[in-house]
């Protein structure tokens, strides 16, 4: 399985990352709707914020809608998923955005880290 | 199954939630219509309970009988109903005359069938009329057809026949989670207090649950409408399908909310560990647990009945238990595979739902059973049967006092009815659900019993009226308010009855006294009663309120409130309809309802202020027993309060002069709350409260007329 790996030394903020993974999942260059997070720190390292695809949520969803795929990623059945936000509240790496029903996480399909000029996100094989 | 009717119907888009129209259907003539909704009906009754009320008034005559036809069951979620975002939002309310004294009564039950029918196109659902043969009624909410059918099924209990019917109308697994089920059981043919059970499909076990809309026997009329069951199915439930003005707003309240639970509720309540039965120890150990037909508040025995033997053994634990999607509070407990032993099911493996706190103190302590497997057991027949648990516990401790006094004997009734007889308890339930022997007596409530044992085993009438815990023909729910003015009035000054949906004061009043004055309790009987009301107005669950307490109470001027939450709830109400509404006009908006139902009793002859008046069992103590199991309290009252001096009094003068006192501070506190309602010395509502409120109707201002 791969898991994003992020190396806070190298990252500069540019958030390229979050544009690419809105674009690649939402058609559109919103940061507030991508599936990983860079927060930006002053004087400080940046933070990073995405999944490392642990499962527990799995269990935390009451419609079952959450599944690991076969490639090891975890994911939402938006066709069982009602919105409920459950996970939301549970996991930091769950995302929603007030446009769609369906929170939203990563899916650890590397295009963010594809994107990246500096090398800070990398995906890495696990497991 | 032979169609007898069928409708089709083209679907309409929900704005803010509402569909702004009504489906009602006509059993006796299977006529089946759609009724608009009007903004004037929107503006005054909200919705849920307020729709319900607005349609039976308009059904009925005060001629009207609780089995007459034209007597209605209204069913309504409300505008927020059916929102998956915040927990606790898929109430349904349901409404009809009551067996019990032929008024209005109203309960509230989750499983899925009101937010379904809703997003099946129908803000209400009316039921007149009577089946010629019996019959199961089916909306299908994604092809807009609606079947009346000629039942043939022989099942009558509910756990198996709401369990029949998913199998027989979901296409697969996958399908059952998409149908509700309403429907009663065996006891309905019989009994005052049947109830209905509303289905919800429980993904996770993969089995139908039930849930129940347990006050007031709404299950023997929906039984003598001839229906067997309501079917419904819709699928595709999202959390926008209100179409909502501001989802923003919802997710927000919703994900602060499900936060919190994450956060508290392993160390405050452990609602997601065993419900509401989390306060059966609490409610001991301040003396409030209704013991022996209230007559204790506490009992040696407690520990074997506490919520960790339920935790430990029976509950299932860490798995979802929400009556509706998105509710992480969770609490709809359940045992799996427990063993029945008794009655037609013994030796059958079910699942019991419960024991909630009700469940656990009316089966439990208040018949003086202290055994767990008992009350699960009590618990599922209870059900299955289709009887209210807080009523059936009401009612068996009634009768098991009358017996341990005499009023009738073993020979009279076959039963050893002994406070803690299991055997008997487990045969009554059996005889109510078969309106058999004495359970045919005892199942037709309190209310009935008192009139038959004086007439037929010569009972004193005021040892009967004193013991007898119903009050407007319902049983009182499960907490002792016999030391709490406050709530004395929680349970008395209310609409339908003794129930603590309305005010449940006893921690804010005698706990820590926050509400010393009468003044002060009939503010308290004002705002939280008409909060309390606005729940069933929209379709929310009264329970994420204040099961888990926000952070920020600390800092709270009025903690009672929980103004967090109460913001949340503002959040989620304008969220839904684009209102703009305030806390304030909440209030009012549950005070027109609150009036209109206050009106309604008194149309139906029965909601004035001799009605408010309640046993004295729920007042002070009755027996030289009672009043011994609490001398000093009692005695250091009459002594600093009442200003009697105690020297050579017997124990039978101080009760008489604790009871004048007790009996004329419930009088003052009546004036005093009724003044504040705005509502004449004879509880009627005055006709400058009702302009105020905008309900000067004319059909209220004549009846009010003529009461004033």
């Amino acid at each position: 399985m791969k898991i994003l790996q992020f190396n806070e030394s190298l990252c500069i903020g540019c958030h390229n990352c979050e544009e690419t993974c809105s674009k690649v999942y939402f058609k559109t260059e919103d940061i507030s709707k991508a599936r990983l997070r860079i927060t930006e720190k002053v004087d400080d390292f940046n933070r990073f914020k995405g999944c490392n695809q642990c499962g527990d949520c799995i269990d935390v969803c009451p419609e079952g809608a959450i599944y690991r795929m076969k490639n090891g990623a975890v994911t939402v059945d938006k066709k069982i998923c009602v919105g409920c936000m459950m996970c939301v509240a549970f996991c930091s790496d769950f995302h929603y955005h007030d446009d769609y029903v369906e929170p939203y996480k990563c899916l650890s399909c590397g295009a963010c880290s594809r994107s990246c000029p500096t090398g800070a996100l990398t995906m890495k094989v696990e497991g | 199954m032979k169609i007898l009717k069928e409708y089709k119907y083209d679907f309409t888009e929900i704005i803010h939630g509402y569909n702004n129209r009504s489906l009602k259907i006509n059993l006796s003539d299977m006529k089946i219509e759609s009724k608009q909704i009007s903004e004037e009906m929107k503006q005054k009754f909200v919705g849920g309970k307020g729709f319900g009320l607005r349609y039976l008034w308009d059904a009925v005559t005060p001629e009207t009988k609780w089995n007459s036809p034209e007597n209605e069951i209204v069913i309504s979620s409300g505008p927020v109903g059916g929102i998956t975002q915040y927990p606790g939002s898929g109430k349904s309310i349901v409404v009809t005359l009551t067996p019990l004294n032929d008024t209005p009564m109203d309960s509230n039950v989750g499983g899925h069938f009101g937010p379904l029918l809703k997003f099946s196109g129908w803000d209400a659902l009316e039921l007149q009329g009577k089946a010629d043969k019996e019959v199961i009624v089916y909306i299908d909410g994604n092809e807009g057809i609606i079947k009346i059918m000629e039942s043939n099924i022989e099942t009558i209990d509910s756990h198996i026949l709401s369990e029949e019917l998913t199998e027989m109308f979901a296409k697969d697994e996958t399908d059952k989670r998409n149908y509700s089920i309403v429907s009663t059981g065996s006891a309905a043919r019989y009994s005052n207090v049947a109830m209905l059970n509303f289905t919800f499909y429980d993904v996770k076990r993969k089995k139908v649950r039930l849930k129940q809309a347990g006050r007031g026997g709404i299950g023997r009329v929906f039984n003598d409408k001839g229906i067997k069951a309501l079917v419904i199915k819709y699928e595709g439930v999202k959390s926008d399908l209100n179409n909502p003005a501001n989802i923003s707003k919802i997710n927000r309240a919703g994900i602060r909310f499900h936060k919190e639970m994450n956060r508290y509720d392993d160390e405050q309540n452990g609602m997601r560990k065993i419900g509401t039965a989390n306060i059966v120890e609490v409610m001991n150990d301040y003396d409030l647990l209704p013991t022996h037909n209230f007559k204790f508040g506490s009992h040696k025995d407690i520990a074997k009945i506490e919520s960790k033997v339920f935790i430990e053994k029976y509950i299932t634990q860490n798995i979802y238990d929400g009556c509706w999607h998105g509710c992480s509070m969770s609490c709809a407990k359940a045992a799996d595979d427990f063993k029945i032993k008794t009655g037609p099911y013994a030796g059958h493996k079910v699942i019991v739902d419960g024991p909630e706190y009700e469940n656990a103190a009316a089966l439990g302590s208040n018949i003086g059973v202290f055994c767990p497997e008992t009350i699960l057991e009590l618990n599922f027949y209870c059900d299955t049967y289709g009887i209210d648990t807080i009523s059936f516990g009401t009612m068996v401790a009634f009768a098991m006092e009358c017996y341990e006094n005499k009023v009738f004997t073993k020979e009279d009734t076959g039963l050893d009815l002994s406070f803690g007889n299991i055997d008997s308890a487990l045969e009554l339930i059996h005889q109510i659900a078969d309106g058999r022997g004495f359970g045919k007596i005892v199942g037709m409530g309190i209310k009935f019993m008192k009139k038959y044992f004086i007439e037929n085993f010569d009972a004193d009438p005021k040892f009967m009226f004193d013991i007898g815990m119903e009050q407007k023909g319902l049983e009182f729910s499960e907490y002792m308010p016999k030391e709490s003015l406050a709530q004395q009035g929680g349970y008395g000054l209310t609409n339908k009855g003794p129930q603590h949906d309305e005010a449940w004061l006893i921690f804010m009043d005698m706990v820590n006294n926050q509400i010393p004055t009468f003044e002060d309790k009939a503010e308290a009987l004002h705002y939280f009663p008409m909060f309390r009301t606005w729940f069933g107005l929209v379709g929310l669950c009264k329970l994420p309120w204040n099961d888990v307490t926000p952070h920020s109470n600390k800092y709270s001027k009025e903690p009672a409130k929980m103004p967090e939450h109460v913001q949340n709830y503002v959040d989620i109400y304008n969220g839904v309809t684009g209102k703009n509404v305030k806390i304030d006009d909440m209030i009012e908006e549950s005070e027109r309802v609150y009036n209109f139902q206050r009106i309604f009793n008194i149309r139906m002859g029965y909601g004035k202020r001799t009605n408010d008046k309640i046993p004295y069992r729920s007042m002070g103590p009755v027996t030289i027993e009672e009043y011994l199991s609490r001398e000093d309290r009692y005695d250091k009252q009459l002594k600093e309060i009442v200003g009697y001096n105690l020297t050579n009094k017997s124990t039978e003068e101080k009760m008489a002069v604790l009871r004048e006192y007790r009996e004329s501070q419930y009088e003052k506190l009546t004036d005093a709350v009724y003044k504040r309602r705005g509502w004449s010395k004879d509880g009627v509502p005055t006709i400058e409260k009702l302009k105020e409120l905008g309900m000067d109707l004319p059909e209220l201002v004549d009846i009010v007329s003529r009461h004033l």
